[in-house]
């Protein structure tokens, strides 16, 4: 098998606050095909975000990223001077945030932001800009683009808007988008329409997704492939078809088991108990134990490893029956 | 009906800002001044029973956050009445706000910072003597152990508890002053979600327990299912579907109704990934409602009659009350 488009392997980043090393990314290794989906899934303080932040090397002091490799493309990104970093955010990779409202320049038409981020790499496409800009703002369906590219962002929809921030990434035809819950401020409607839409866009142009988001819904219904996040570490790895059906670690079983979609109704829900526990306070041991009705003495002493393959496994002592 | 314990009839409400002096200039040289008035809630009539959980979906700007807000008597229709057992709700009549409470969708900003949690739980239920100042402490300790929360807890500010145990708070809050019906405006969405199932499964209890009457608000039409037992849907201020629970979610009338549960990918029982299909277009904007019905823009099946007419809420189905309103289906 050729080499992954992207590979991370036990990357690390933390934070140095006044509270202490908080290890927001502890050991995270996942890697990306040509095309895949990859659902990073996990709740607010998981590392889920840090870790899309990482692979730009977008992390500001007092963060850094402490260990690890990130491989793209032949190219390790870990310790990677700013030029280079700089060659490929924006070009090579490209990032969608979750509010449209701040990522967008509020003071600038679409036409101004756009000619901006296609200035800033020394393009690789030939033609001119407005063709590309117009082609990429129809890609995601902008309505009579032409029209539009004029405008600015207050003029769009919340939807519109995001569609305008995927165009913008979508213009240095990037290998890696990665989408850090771009869906989440937006209707169900809306949502429903991005999510068809980047499923053909990854399709027809061969771009991978990192697809961070909370909701496991929305992320079983793009991805290929799912990761779940818990404090910092992937607790579970794997197609998303198998996650779903016959998911190992029991946090990820929790969180299937949180949605009121698979239980009749009024009936009570299977909740984890408890919260998760801070990155600055977290437990001996396996983070998921003190809500974690399988826990053991083995699981409050030492942190699971990881049992599997990079692609298919889980870190868990007392793993779910694989269920035939 | 007359068993209805809470009734809202033929509520509207707009929001009109000042037209400038500017304009009144341009309109003076024929310039046409912009739309200033949001029709957020048109003509809405709905009817809660005693004990009854009612669900409001709809997407944001659909209006059903303000019409909680009208039910609380926080702001007042612009036409039209809200009545709970026969008593007319009034802004700030202090019999009304007792009768009906409101729980919001973020406890980070409901819940005043500098205040001890347990004043503020104790607070509304001694101003309305509910509660002598002699029995307050227990009346306290025993509503934050029913939410699920310690005794002992108190004395402390919200910045101390987690966002979950917030919202336990702000529930406690609102069921000490004992009230008649509760409104919850999206009391779920902005908790994650493991402790989404924990707060729903304390919705469920509490229901049992008290016997409840509840406006129940959210744009999570899974969340509506679990807790509700009549669902009623909203779609640029006016309501177009109305049906018990079981009848809305296996056979939606309305084509908006159908399109919304068709578009939100959902877990299912045996895991496979369902499929869903996006609506096409956008919500027209409550400033300027398009006339007739306010979904044909988007709808596949409007035509001529759905342009000009403003369909009108029709029983379809008797025997469960279900109500829809569009042309098509009668």
């Amino acid at each position: 098998m050729s080499e992954p488009l992207l590979s991370v392997s036990g990357l690390k980043t933390n934070f140095d606050t006044r509270h202490g090393l908080l290890r927001a990314v502890d050991d995270v290794s996942f890697s990306l095909d040509r095309g895949e989906i990859l659902g990073l899934v996990g709740e607010s303080g998981s590392g889920k975000s840090v870790t899309g932040f990482s692979l730009l090397g977008l992390i500001e002091a007092p963060g850094r990223i402490a260990g690890g490799s990130i491989r793209f493309d032949g190219q390790e990104l870990v310790g990677a001077s700013i030029d280079i970093l700089r060659s490929i955010r924006g070009r090579r990779i490209a990032m969608i945030f979750q509010d449209p409202a701040m990522t967008l320049n509020p003071v600038l038409t679409i036409r101004q932001q756009m000619k901006l981020a296609y200035d800033a790499h020394q393009s690789r496409n030939t033609g001119d800009f407005t063709a590309r800009a117009l082609e990429v703002l129809s890609k995601v369906g902008i309505p009579d683009p032409a029209a539009r590219i004029d405008a600015y962002p207050h003029q769009f929809s919340g939807g519109m808007r995001q569609r305008v921030a995927i165009a913008i990434a979508l213009m240095h035809r990037p290998d890696i988008i990665i989408a850090d819950e771009p869906t989440t401020a937006l209707d169900v409607s809306i949502q429903a329409q991005i999510l068809a839409e980047m499923r053909g866009l990854a399709q027809e142009t061969g771009t991978a997704l990192i697809w961070i988001s909370h909701d496991l819904a929305t992320i079983a219904a793009l991805a290929n492939r799912i990761a779940v996040m818990y404090a910092g570490r992937i607790v579970e790895q794997g197609t998303t078809a198998a996650l779903i059906r016959a998911p190992r670690h029991p946090y990820t079983q929790g969180l299937l088991n949180s949605r009121p979609d698979r239980f009749p109704p009024k009936a009570k829900l299977p909740q984890i108990r408890g919260a998760m526990p801070s990155l600055s306070n977290l437990p001996q041991g396996c983070a998921f134990a003190p809500r974690c009705q399988f826990a053991s003495d083995l699981c409050r002493s030492a942190i699971p490893p990881w049992s599997g393959t990079l692609h298919d496994g889980f870190a868990c002592y007392h793993p779910l029956e694989r269920t035939p | 009906m007359t068993d209805e314990f809470v009734r809202i009839d033929k509520v509207t409400r707009r929001f009109t800002q000042p037209t400038p002096w500017t304009e009144h200039v341009m309109a003076r040289f024929g310039v046409e001044p912009p739309a200033r008035t949001v029709h957020a809630v048109t003509n809405v009539s709905l009817g809660i029973k005693r004990g009854e959980a009612l669900g409001l979906v709809g997407e944001s700007g659909c209006g059903k956050s303000t019409l909680g807000r009208i039910l609380c008597g926080i702001i007042p229709p612009s036409e039209g009445h809200v009545s709970i057992g026969g008593e007319a709700v009034t802004q700030g009549a202090a019999k009304a706000t007792r009768r009906v409470q409101m729980v919001f969708q973020n406890p980070f900003a409901s819940l005043n910072p500098r205040m001890p949690i347990g004043a503020a739980i104790g607070e509304g239920p001694l101003a309305h003597g509910l509660v002598s100042r002699a029995e307050l402490v227990p009346y306290i300790r025993s509503w934050l152990e029913r939410v699920g929360l310690p005794a002992d807890v108190a004395e402390r500010y919200p910045h101390q508890f987690s966002g979950g145990q917030r919202q336990r708070v702000a529930i406690a809050r609102a069921l000490a002053m004992q009230p008649d019906v509760l409104v919850c405006d999206e009391p779920v969405a902005s908790l994650d979600v493991s402790i989404q199932a924990q707060i729903l499964n304390l919705f469920l209890t509490l229901r049992e327990e008290l016997d409840l009457t509840l406006l129940f608000i959210s744009h999570d039409l899974g969340v509506v299912r679990h807790i509700c037992d009549r669902v009623a849907v909203m779609y640029l201020g006016r309501i177009v579907e109305e049906a018990e629970t079981a009848s809305l979610y296996d056979n939606p009338a309305h084509p908006y109704t159908r399109a919304l549960l068709d578009s939100i990918p959902r877990l299912e029982a045996d895991g496979i990934e369902a499929q869903f299909k996006a609506i096409a277009g956008e919500l027209p904007s409550p400033l300027r409602p398009p006339p007739g019905c306010a979904f044909h823009e988007r709808c596949p099946l409007a035509f001529d009659l759905c342009h000009s007419e403003v369909p009108l809420l029709k029983t379809i189905d008797r025997s469960d009350q279900h109500r829809a309103a569009c042309h098509a289906l009668c």
